[in-house]
């Protein structure tokens, strides 16, 4: 990974819409360049794609419940864990599945509109898996900051004098 | 105001009479009577400071440390500049005895020049530069000699200019590289033939390095670090461009002991010490805040680029500033002043820059434009300033 990858990495990790255009003109780069390595990292799977951060507390009629699940298995031979988590990953509910280290084994996402729906998949699909020992659901109450984002911020206003020296 | 009678004739002393208002206070009047405009006209940076360092502050106040620090400023805040002036550019101080916390650089040049100058002494002063140098000497007594530097020479200062305007007065030269207003920076190979005629006359050289931090291409060389210079220079830095902490007026000042135990005796008196939250503040800055200072570097590497080529895509020639957060791009193509088209561009597409004539010599035919604003804001000032030439190249 060059350096300029990775400066372009951070950027659009902040900014996904940013157009090739001005990228390049920041990293003081042909826009071509920029193409070309942009083309290379999603091929590379470096990129996986491009997503917006949205605060669905905010769009009325569409708000998400979420819920975090501290998920203990039993893990397989010769698999580990890889094989229960892909079966728990699967399902579209799923937001995130991460290993975890420390008192349980995986950590999971779920979104979904209500809490009774969550709650279904949890006793449903999620506990009734055979590896599955136990789980505790977590949901979220607020969120006020994600994926480096603050959100509700009302602090971006401009204090500085308009001219100084 | 004026007309209030009174008994009293007002008696301003010779030295204070003799200086102007800042020019940048003409423009600050003008922007600020205005709504909705995009000021590239900061000299600050956008970011807010880091909230590690807030939070060190806040927390030195829960503790009641709100007394008077040591005039030198706290000795644990002096160990970490000391440390970080070593590691970062080779120059070696005593935090004991060579480092003074300021109430800001500002302060530190103010008592850097009257530590140095006597009645009648001139001092080179490499301009443009910022605003305060000048009024500074002739406060002090000295008699201010500019030393012009030019786009074709990317606003470096060259040793010969600096050697033609040396007289048997000249007592010292101030320097600011990485500078404000054009961005310039001062390679080594420069920077050393500057030496050689500084030690030649044997001058002090005063050398503001507060945007040491901020230079994009290349490393900063610092004075104080090469051969046979330490013992002839005061630097003068602080932590407010770096760590985005302006408001907190916190900077210091290192030289030899002979030096800084002078700066001392008029910091003493005049400042008692620096704020003591801010000086807790500080400390936190150079221990934790190292990261997030180059995250804001990054950003402003970014901006330089894109603006400077936005400039350029303007119509404006403009050379690539090595460093701060300024770009100095030349508006001799309009056929405007500098003034003329500060002003015309605030009133007309409501963009506030700074006209270069403010910053002394050699800044005619310029204007600064701050890159320390939101990509938005230099993109759509950028479009602004680009109409406003394609027009007023129309008109002549």
């Amino acid at each position: 990974m060059t350096e300029k990858e990775r400066e372009l990495l951070l950027l659009i990790e902040r900014e996904g819409r940013m157009p090739a255009e001005k990228l390049a003109k920041m990293l003081d780069l042909p826009m071509n360049d920029v193409k070309g390595m942009l083309r290379e990292l999603e091929e590379r799977k470096v990129i996986h794609g491009y997503s917006a951060i949205i605060d669905w507390t905010k769009a009325s009629g569409a708000e998400m419940v979420t819920a975090m699940i501290d998920v203990k298995v039993t893990p397989q031979r010769g698999v580990g864990f890889d094989e229960v988590a892909e079966r728990i990953y699967r399902f579209h509910e799923v937001k995130a599945c991460y290993l975890m280290s420390g008192t349980y084994d995986l950590s999971v996402v779920i979104e979904g509109k209500t809490m009774s729906e969550i709650a279904n998949f949890v006793s449903e699909k999620l506990s009734t898996l055979e590896s599955v020992i136990s789980t505790t659901t977590h949901f979220r109450l607020k969120q006020y900051k994600h994926d480096g984002i603050i959100f509700d911020e009302d602090d971006d206003e401009d204090h500085r004098m308009v001219v100084s020296p | 105001m004026t007309n209030v009678s009174s008994s009293h004739h007002v008696q301003l002393s010779n030295a204070v009479d003799s200086i102007a208002p800042s020019g940048i206070r003409r423009f600050f009047d003008l922007a600020s009577s205005m709504d909705n405009i995009i000021s590239l006209g900061v000299g600050e940076p956008d970011f807010t400071t880091p909230w590690s360092v807030r939070e060190a502050s806040i927390h030195s106040l829960e503790r009641g440390l709100t007394a008077y620090t040591a005039n030198a400023g706290l000795i644990e805040l002096r160990r970490e500049v000391s440390r970080y002036l070593d590691d970062r550019f080779q120059t070696e101080y005593d935090p004991e005895s060579e480092v003074v916390i300021t109430v800001g650089a500002s302060e530190g040049l103010d008592i850097a020049v009257r530590t140095v100058v006597n009645p009648g002494d001139e001092v080179l002063i490499v301009e443009p530069c910022f605003v305060s140098y000048a009024p500074l000497v002739t406060l002090a007594g000295g008699v201010p000699v500019p030393v012009p530097t030019f786009m074709k020479d990317d606003f470096a200062v060259t040793a010969e200019n600096i050697r033609s305007r040396i007289t048997p007065r000249t007592r010292a030269l101030m320097l600011s590289f990485p500078n404000n207003p054009t961005g310039a920076v001062m390679n080594g190979g420069a920077l050393q033939a500057v030496a050689d005629v500084v030690k030649e006359h044997d001058l002090v050289v005063l050398s503001d390095e507060i945007y040491a931090e901020l230079a994009y291409d290349e490393e900063h060389v610092s004075t104080a670090a090469l051969e046979g210079m330490w013992e002839r220079t005061i630097l003068i830095s602080g932590f407010s461009k770096s760590f985005a902490m302006t408001g907190w007026r916190v900077g210091y000042v290192c030289a030899p002991e002979p030096y800084a135990a002078a700066m001392l005796k008029i910091h003493q008196y005049a400042m008692m010490c620096a704020s003591t939250m801010a000086q807790y503040a500080a400390l936190e800055a150079m221990q934790s805040g190292q990261e997030e200072m180059e995250e804001m570097v990054v950003s402003y590497r970014h901006r330089r680029n894109y603006f400077v080529r936005s400039l350029r895509e303007a119509g404006l020639s403009c050379h690539k500033p090595g460093g701060a957060f300024y770009a100095f791009p030349s508006i001799e193509s309009t056929g405007l002043s500098s003034e003329q088209f500060a002003e015309r561009l605030l009133l007309e597409e409501r963009v506030a820059v700074v006209p270069g004539h403010v910053f002394g010599a050699g800044g005619e035919g310029h204007v600064r434009c701050s890159y320390a604003a939101s990509m938005s804001q230099l993109e759509e000032a950028a479009a602004r300033i680009g109409r406003f030439t394609a027009r007023v190249k129309k008109e002549s």
